[in-house]
């Protein structure tokens, strides 16, 4: 009896999440499919049928937002990767005591909602704020310039948005390096720039990929940077998503399209659980 | 120890200039995460004509602190956000901490299945997650409102909280619990008196941390709202028409409030370190 519920109680401490995570995310991940395979319309109702023609239409009709999503997804975590990797790893090398009071900085914007992070650097941008204003006035730059609706704008907003999310598993990865390691590339006489190379960017490769993952995978699902901060020549497949569930209210379409991101998405994260194993993932993402 | 170790090549002086330019270069990065935080406050004490927030500086004045809950709405929205900010961190907590006791005390045979789903439910993009939790609502003729927000944030905050309380659970000493049962506690007398205390400060951060992504999220909870105001729902609703200040006041609030919370907690931390050590 006694080791009977011992081989049960892994299961039943399972279970609560299992059931809530079966419900309400492997399920729904169903419906959306079934959902864009779906006919009809939002006032009648929609019946099951087997109609893949909503693929071939949202491909067709939107091949430029998911391109660009994909591009700018890519490009701004390349850029956040190069703007976060030195602050990583001078905090996990020379931060001292006081390397939790570092990251603690880092985060601190997280105590400012999302899209309100993304609404001030809308004000700083402004054509006529204080930034662009005062050159203007001054007759630095023409009175044309803008920055806002181009695509910097909103790959900027991505970069800055992820940053923090790339400076935490970089900082767990390079913390993680055996420091004796780096002094055996020293006293074999390796140059700083060659221990870098070979030493520390390899060992830290599990965070770089981590955080790549992670980030990548938001921005290219985000519609709020380019909403608030691009124009209409910057829209990424999370506005017409959004677009379509609520504005068009075309369900199989929406449908459609994020069942697409997510397969694309999907195929990015199983070949990083390939390489990496999944319990690697789990020590980055908090 | 390692400082120790890497002292001779600290020493070399082109190294210290490296050094140092590393240490300005993280200052001024930490200086640009900052930016829209100092313009969000700043710009909170800013004479607001039209109660629409202006671009550029006009004067100081209090009038929107002294308004800060003048929008109805808006203070209904930070309500809702408070909800399900708080149900949301709780009913994660006590789904994720017996499943991360699982996976760290057990090996069975669902684990690596479990392990995928926690990682898939962490990469997800969010507008996918938001968008088959819609479709899942509208096929089950579900009417979107609190109820199906709270639903979606548990779904997103689930995983984290197995994620956080599991990296504490891992570092612990098993032998304590071995010796509550060697001296006749029951696994659910040992679970609370021994296991419980111990795991709490991952508890509680896990707690913090859903309480942050809940109230910090737009992009799920827009799919699944219907007509119900979130605190960032309202705000993004109004991005296009004009931001009043009372946004920025409550925003700034918050803001104190979240980082005195968190000064507060790591100074008490700090002192329990510090008599467990002395």
């Amino acid at each position: 009896m006694r080791r009977l519920s011992r081989n049960l109680a892994p299961y039943l401490l399972s279970l609560p999440s299992w059931v809530y995570l079966a419900v309400f995310f492997v399920i729904p991940l169903g419906s959306m499919l079934g959902l864009a395979l779906a006919t009809g319309d939002p006032l009648d109702g929609y019946v099951m049928s087997d109609n893949f023609s909503e693929f071939s239409l949202a491909f067709s009709q939107y091949h430029a937002e998911f391109l660009r999503s994909f591009i700018y997804g890519a490009i701004s975590t390349i850029i956040t990767l190069i703007i976060a990797f030195p602050v990583a790893y001078w905090i996990a090398f020379y931060g001292g005591r006081n390397k939790s009071t570092y990251l603690f900085l880092l985060v601190l914007p997280f105590f400012v909602t999302f899209v309100i992070r993304v609404l001030a650097w809308e004000f700083i941008l402004s054509d006529q704020g204080f930034v662009l204003g005062t050159l203007k006035n001054l007759g630095l730059i023409p009175q044309t310039a803008h920055i806002l609706s181009t695509q910097w704008a909103v790959i900027g907003g991505l970069v800055y948005n992820s940053l923090a999310y790339y400076v935490l598993p970089l900082y767990v990865a390079l913390e993680k390096i055996d420091r004796r390691v780096v002094q055996a590339a020293n006293d074999l006489y390796a140059t700083p720039a060659i221990a870098f190379t070979r030493v520390i960017i390899p060992l830290s490769a599990p965070g770089i990929f981590a955080g790549f993952l992670l980030v990548f995978v938001t921005n290219v699902g985000d519609f709020v940077n380019a909403f608030i901060l691009g124009g209409p020549g910057t829209y990424m497949i999370g506005n017409v998503i959004q677009d379509s569930f609520f504005d068009n209210q075309n369900y199989p379409l929406a449908a459609a399209l994020s069942s697409m991101l997510m397969f694309l998405l999907m195929i990015a994260i199983f070949l990083y659980a390939k390489a990496f194993g999944t319990d690697t993932i789990q020590d980055y993402a908090a | 120890m390692s400082t120790t170790m890497i002292m001779p090549i600290m020493r070399r002086p082109k190294m210290e200039i490296g050094r140092r330019l590393l240490a300005a270069y993280t200052g001024l990065v930490i200086i640009y995460t900052m930016i829209p935080i100092a313009v969000m406050i700043v710009f909170s004490f800013n004479i607001a004509p039209n109660g629409r927030v202006a671009l550029k500086w006009l004067g100081f004045t209090l009038a929107a602190y002294r308004h800060a809950f003048g929008i109805q709405d808006l203070t209904g929205a930070l309500i809702n956000s408070l909800i399900i900010g708080v149900g949301s961190a709780v009913i994660s907590i006590i789904l994720g901490t017996p499943l991360a006791l699982a996976l760290t005390r057990y090996n069975y045979r669902a684990k690596t299945t479990t392990d995928i789903v926690i990682f898939a439910d962490i990469a997800a993009p969010a507008v996918v997650v938001g968008a088959s939790l819609l479709s899942l609502f509208l096929e089950l003729n579900i009417p979107r409102g609190l109820i199906t927000i709270l639903i979606s944030h548990v779904a997103f905050n689930v995983a984290f909280a197995v994620v956080v309380i599991r990296a504490r659970m891992t570092g612990l000493d098993r032998s304590l619990d071995r010796a509550a049962a060697d001296l006749g506690a029951t696994p659910w007398v040992a679970f609370w008196s021994v296991t419980m205390p111990l795991i709490l400060p991952g508890i509680v951060g896990a707690g913090l941390l859903g309480f942050a992504m809940s109230i910090d999220d737009l992009i799920i909870t827009n799919f699944v709202a219907g007509q119900t105001l979130t605190f960032p729902l309202w705000v993004y609703g109004a991005t296009k028409i004009g931001t009043p200040p009372q946004v920025f006041v409550l925003s700034t609030l918050i803001f104190a409030g979240g980082v005195g919370l968190a000064v507060i907690n790591s100074l008490i931390n700090r002192r329990a370190d510090r008599r467990r050590q002395g």
